[in-house]
């Protein structure tokens, strides 16, 4: 192979060779290495996975409340996300599932909009102009496709300077989807990173059910490209092993393939949605393990103990989310219910004659029932 | 200027056609490339256009399909090729749960405007699953077009038209027809517009509803039958949105219809263009709407394929029975 952009030391490594810079207990690892951020950025990157750990409380308080529908909780995974999306540029592209409120958040769609969409409507899902975020999507694995053909065609148009990271959790990488669209990806070297947020279960289905292969990292080889695993709840190890992936991805150059399967190891600590009751399928004491890694007071000793943080700020910070979220939680309650004939308005470009009949219609029965008599309570 | 084509080559000239006018147009799929698509559809544009713009994919459909919702959505007009429409289904999901969804879902945001094309419909004796008619699946999700073209001249039309569409269509080509007849179809691009129906004969008596393949038996019984019985001849084009009022209008003229169409009976268009007929002219009817369609059964191995295919004799016997009522 010629000689060119040598592929980042940080990805140059076997699949099951974990990247770790914290431990446990939040202090730097031994030879691991702190990646570059300022430390304004740390801390920022602290306020996000604290901003959504308490969304996440919430989000469940409002459903249980019934004020919200069913939806997905986060808690465990704020440095896979936080961290993740972190390395990403403002001109990168974000793929997402539909558990990553947190990565959505830094990416641009604001927490009144992932209410709205929880909450049933679908402005929710309407990503801001100028944000380079794709929309939620339900079906598992389906959007790694996308995620491929998004980066093919940025590679077509002759750009460099863009990279597209796609989430998908465990169980989607036993999908035919996940096979496919990292297989074109070898083959057409698309600038992509594909980011297994790997909880351990997939609803009630342990990873170990999902594949015999040791690590999950390891399928990226059968596609021709690098896949490294990382603890996914060290957010230090996910920011380097992402901005490694990205920069690897911005490389027409480099020496190996553009493409990287990051497989981020971490726990879903809740249930996978408001409908689910996790202790049918978990033991607690697994759980309780887990929480051992918490990803929030790792960060938070590391910041402390290195003086980029202290007592008083997180206060500041913590009452300063509190609010926010209160915030967004009032917009989204306040906001009216659509009007129904914006459930006409998107199917295609140009609404069909049938469709405005529906429409019609639907309009006409409102008015001589009135919406009492159509709503369920 | 015109050139006197097969359906075949002018799905292969609007391809080029639109190519050359358009950076952003793509091809790719299975042996779309050197080898010119097993049906040669896509011949010499690898040659002509490179391997960027006209791409040999893995074996994969649903890598295919969904990998060109997400060109789609990044601007190009990805035209993908799935080799034969009965292989659509790995493909399946990506087309309904994305490509027909995407602008709704993300209410305006993104969308997937692309051109699914495969070659579709029975009598070429191939293998199994390879002469299925399937239009009414993909007519029936919200969010996509369907077209069936049954002339050169529109199949280029239509095709371009497709490509220069805001939505994603599914653009099913009748291969038994890829090469039995030509017409003259112009050079250069031009747009035979989705969603209108062309009256291919106009009569008084009766109106036959009806697309791809099926079309040109339906003229050929309109012509035999001509001494007894007027016929009027609409091919649909469009089968998703459909052209109701061209529909409704021809009968209301004629007072009775059939509909001639080669996919099972149950749950096809024809229950459709029967039901609006009812809802749209119930006072101008004289007769029951005839279906004669496909049977309720697997598509058969070419053994038995002419038994299930709605050929001369049904299509005689079925005009007759709404005429005659």
């Amino acid at each position: 192979m010629a000689a060119g952009v040598p592929v980042p030391e940080l990805l140059d490594r076997d699949p099951g060779d974990r990247i770790q810079v914290l431990d446990d207990d939040g202090s730097v690892r031994e030879g691991a290495t702190v990646p570059d951020l300022a430390d304004d950025r740390l801390v920022e990157l602290y306020r996000y996975m604290k901003l959504a750990r308490r969304f996440d409380q919430r989000a469940v308080s409002l459903q249980r409340q019934g004020r919200m529908g069913t939806y997905p909780p986060l808690s465990g995974q704020e440095a896979a996300q936080i961290g993740s999306a972190f390395a990403l540029g403002e001109e990168d592209w974000l793929v997402p599932s539909y558990r990553e409120h947190g990565a959505a958040l830094v990416k641009g769609l604001s927490l009144k909009q992932t209410l709205l969409y929880w909450m049933g409507n679908e402005q929710g899902n309407r990503v801001p102009e100028g944000s380079n975020l794709f929309t939620v999507s339900v079906p598992i694995a389906t959007q790694i496709p996308h995620a491929t053909g998004l980066a093919w065609a940025s590679k077509l148009k002759d750009e460099s300077e863009t990279a597209f990271l796609v989430y998908f959790g465990d169980g989607a990488t036993s999908e035919g989807d996940f096979h496919e669209g990292m297989n074109f990806a070898g083959v057409f070297d698309t600038p992509n990173v594909f980011f297994c947020n790997n909880n351990q279960w997939a609803i009630s289905v342990p990873r170990e059910r999902q594949t015999a292969a040791e690590t999950l990292a390891q399928k990226a080889q059968a596609y021709g490209f690098r896949g490294v695993q990382v603890d996914g709840m060290d957010p230090l190890a996910v920011y380097a092993a992402t901005e490694a992936a990205v920069e690897q991805a911005k490389s027409p150059d480099a020496e190996g393939p553009r493409p990287t399967m990051i497989e981020a190891v971490q726990y879903r600590f809740g249930a996978h949605t408001t409908a689910d009751d996790p202790s049918v399928y978990r033991d607690e004491d697994e759980v309780e393990r887990w929480k051992q890694k918490d990803p929030i007071p790792r960060l938070e000793t590391f910041l402390l103990e290195t003086g980029r943080l202290d007592e008083e700020r997180i206060e500041a910070i913590e009452d300063d989310i509190e609010e926010q979220i209160a915030t967004a939680i009032d917009e989204a309650e306040s906001e009216p219910r659509p009007e129904p004939p914006e459930m006409f308005e998107y199917t295609y470009a140009e609404q069909t004659p049938r469709q405005a009949e529906q429409q019609d219609y639907l309009e006409a029965i409102r008015e001589r029932f009135g919406d009492d008599a159509i709503l369920e309570d | 200027m015109a050139e006197s084509l097969t359906l075949v080559q002018a799905v292969r000239d609007g391809l080029h056609d639109k190519m050359a006018e358009d950076d952003a147009v793509i091809v790719m799929g299975e042996d779309v490339g050197a080898n010119g698509g097993v049906f040669r559809a896509t011949e010499g544009l690898y040659d002509e256009f490179g391997e960027d713009r006209v791409i040999d994919t893995p074996l994969s459909e649903s890598g295919i399909v969904g990998t060109a919702i997400g060109m789609a959505a990044y601007g190009l007009k990805p035209v993908p090729e799935i080799q034969f429409s009965g292989f659509m289904y790995p493909g399946f999901d990506q087309l309904i749960s994305h490509a027909a969804r995407l602008r709704n879902r993300s209410r305006g945001r993104f969308s997937a405007p692309l051109v699914l094309r495969a070659p579709m419909g029975g009598g070429i004796r191939a293998p199994e699953l390879h002469s299925e008619s399937k239009e009414a699946f993909y007519s029936h999700e919200p969010g996509l077009k369907v077209v069936i073209p049954s002339t050169p001249h529109d199949t280029k039309g239509l095709l371009i038209a497709a490509i220069d569409d805001p939505d994603p269509v599914v653009f099913l080509e009748p291969k038994k027809i890829y090469r039995s007849f030509r017409e003259d179809v112009p050079d250069g691009t031009y747009e035979v517009p989705l969603g209108e129906a062309a009256v291919r004969r106009e009569g008084a008596d009766l109106s036959v509803f009806t697309w791809g393949a099926m079309t040109r038996p339906t003229l050929a019984a309109a012509e035999t039958l001509a001494d007894e019985i007027d016929l009027e001849v609409v091919d649909l084009r469009t089968l998703s949105p459909i052209d109701w009022d061209t529909i409704v209008e021809s009968f209301k003229k004629t007072g009775r219809a059939a509909v001639v169409h080669e996919a099972p009976k149950t749950g096809g268009l024809g229950a459709e263009i029967a039901a609006t007929i009812q809802e749209e002219a119930l006072l101008y009817q004289e007769a029951p709407v005839e279906r004669i369609t496909g049977f309720d059964v697997q598509y058969p191995l070419y053994a038995l394929e002419d038994y299930y295919l709605p050929e001369a004799a049904r299509v005689e016997a079925g005009i007759r029975e709404a005429f005659e009522f």
